[in-house]
């Protein structure tokens, strides 16, 4: 029983999710703001709290709201515990976004980490996917509307929208039935593919022989046990502990009882989401719910294979040009999204002008086509001046993506008031 | 086409029972989360009242209904979801504006159900309306889609 093998193999395999020595550039804080670490921390900590809840929360019409009173009101530290599976489930999404950000600007996504890039968007979608169905679960106002709105943006989808939109639900309205399968992907179907898929990540990572470093000709390696381990111990102590005093301060929002007979004004979709919903008000939804995502999601899959792209693998921005064009692009993308909101609240009435053309084409294709025309010839303008190459070409456009997508939800969730009118 | 060279007899029969096999997964699942959504809704008809009981012109809230029974200058009678057929809010009649509004994106619709306001773009669904002995007769379970209003949407007695 006592042989050495067997006595500390845990420990050892835990050790061994990292390689026996690292290189000393790759374990500074600002190599990778210890985002991937703290999202799987966070996981780890939304399990667990998870599973705790799943000894109070019911399921059902009835019971869902009952019992997260009944949570909060009356079980020893039971607002604490929803607190902190609520702050865990909303700081995830941030901290993965930002994950996919740095990898993406520190050009480490490319040759033997595409996959992983790949792994990493799947991870992103299955984690947005969790926090939305979690976002039913209480069964109050808040949530209750909020899955309205985004199960019926689905049936905006062509052809089969609408029967993927009655699947979602289970019905035609959102009601037990959709409760009952939100909680079923929550807390049984999601977590499991995400364990998995996360083995996968990690996986690669060490395929790729860690994290990207910005001169990988200094290959000065030191141990891994302390040097980087002391720092992870530390970030996820004192997360944790920020987590907790958040939690105690801060009180996860829980609204009226569900009652579908009256939305409250303004009705928002979850804040990650308020993006689309912004969009949804300035384009038709064949446009904002479909092509648009569509394209975009075509396009992040398809950057690591683009063809002719010199990458400075591990260099923030890929070069000095590839900074100035994304700071240019963002401050372009702030200007240009925030002009067309006002333009299309207050002034651009296109609907209203091109009464006889058919509305995909007068609040889809108009719209469109005067967002991406500029965009281009932003695009041709610092190819010429900033002598951007393709690289930054494809910097500068995720620059204006995300940028715009950040623009609109800022825009839709603090500055949109009653009657979702700006500045109300 | 070199992705269709790699393809050897061995790995074609590998690759096709992972699919079938897939398919058939998937095609159990889809079914298990179709169930309790099925098309065939019988009707199921909400009785409104009498038709002396409306007067013209004037709008009725059957809230738990979920529908608003209008009742035109002519005389005839519209049953007006109150489902926004822009994301699936839930919309009030304004008697100030005399138009339906959506609480979440401000669409607006006239009396009649027709879109004044994106971003909807679609006109309110409608109820079909039976009349019995002079008794309006809802059903409940089958909104009617259309893009716009039109006359022939009407029932009369």
């Amino acid at each position: 029983m006592n042989e050495p093998a067997t006595q500390k193999a845990i420990t050892r395999f835990l050790l061994h999710l990292h390689p026996p020595r690292v290189n000393s550039q790759s374990i500074k804080y600002t190599r990778t703001f210890g985002l991937g670490g703290i999202a799987a921390l966070l996981f780890v900590l939304l399990f667990i709290t998870g599973m705790l809840l799943r000894f109070i929360y019911v399921p059902s019409e009835k019971g869902a709201y009952d019992s997260i009173s009944y949570l909060q009101n009356e079980v020893f530290f039971g607002q604490l515990l929803r607190n902190m599976h609520y702050w865990c489930g909303m700081l995830l999404v941030v901290v993965s976004f930002l994950h996919v950000i740095r990898v993406f600007y520190s050009q480490s996504i490319y040759n033997e980490r595409r996959k992983n890039w790949l792994y990493g968007l799947l991870i992103m979608f299955l984690v947005i996917m969790s926090n939305f169905t979690g976002y039913l679960l209480p069964w109050d106002q808040l949530a209750y509307w909020a899955v309205t709105i985004m199960t019926n943006m689905l049936s905006y989808i062509p052809v089969i929208g609408d029967g993927l939109a009655t699947l979602v639900r289970g019905g035609a309205e959102v009601n037990e039935g959709t409760l009952l399968r939100f909680y079923h992907f929550h807390t049984g179907l999601l977590p499991l593919l995400m364990v998995f898929t996360m083995s996968i990540h990690f996986w690669l990572v060490r395929k790729a022989k860690g994290v990207t470093v910005a001169d990988s000709s200094k290959k000065e390696m030191v141990n891994t046990n302390p040097e980087l381990v002391y720092k992870e111990i530390v970030v996820a102590l004192s997360l944790i502990l920020l987590l907790i005093a958040f939690s105690m301060l801060v009180d996860a929002p829980l609204l009226d009882k569900a009652n579908p007979l009256e939305s409250p004004n303004p009705s928002k979709a979850p804040w990650y989401f308020m993006g689309f919903q912004e969009l949804l008000l300035h384009m038709h939804p064949g446009f904002g719910i479909f092509i648009v995502p569509v394209l975009v999601t075509a396009f992040l899959i398809y950057i690591p294979y683009v063809k002719g792209l010199n990458a400075n693998v591990g260099v923030w921005f890929n070069s000095a040009v590839g900074k100035q064009v994304t700071i240019w692009s963002a401050i372009y993308a702030i200007v240009f999204t925030t002009l067309m909101i006002v333009g299309t609240e207050y002034f651009f009435k296109f609907q209203e002008w091109m009464v006889n053309l058919p509305v995909l084409i007068t609040a889809g294709l108009v719209p469109f086509i005067i967002y991406i025309l500029p965009t281009y010839g932003f695009i041709l303008f610092i190819q010429k001046k900033l002598k951007a190459g393709k690289m930054e070409v494809l910097i500068s456009l995720v620059t204006i993506l995300l940028t715009a997508y950040l623009v609109m939800t800022i825009v839709g969730s603090l500055l949109r008031g009653e009657g979702m009118h700006l500045f109300a | 086409m070199s992705f269709i060279e790699k393809i050897t007899r061995r790995s074609f029969i590998k690759k096709a029972i992972i699919t079938a096999i897939s398919l058939e997964l998937a095609y159990v699942f889809i079914n298990l989360l179709k169930k309790g959504s099925e098309a065939d809704v019988p009707a199921n008809l909400y009785e409104a009242g009498d038709i002396e009981l409306f007067e013209k012109g004037k709008i009725y809230p059957f809230s738990a209904q979920r529908f608003y029974l209008s009742r035109l200058q002519d005389g005839g009678f519209m049953a007006i979801s109150t489902k926004c057929t822009h994301l699936g809010c839930t919309v009030q009649f304004k008697n100030k504006d005399n138009k339906f509004m959506c609480p979440c994106h401000a669409s607006a619709f006239s009396v009649n159900g027709e879109v004044l306001a994106p971003p909807a773009t679609r006109a309110l669904d409608l109820f079909p309306i039976t009349i019995v002995n002079d008794k309006i007769l809802v059903d409940t379970n089958n909104p009617q889609r259309r893009d716009k209003h039109n006359k022939s949407q009407i029932t009369y007695a």
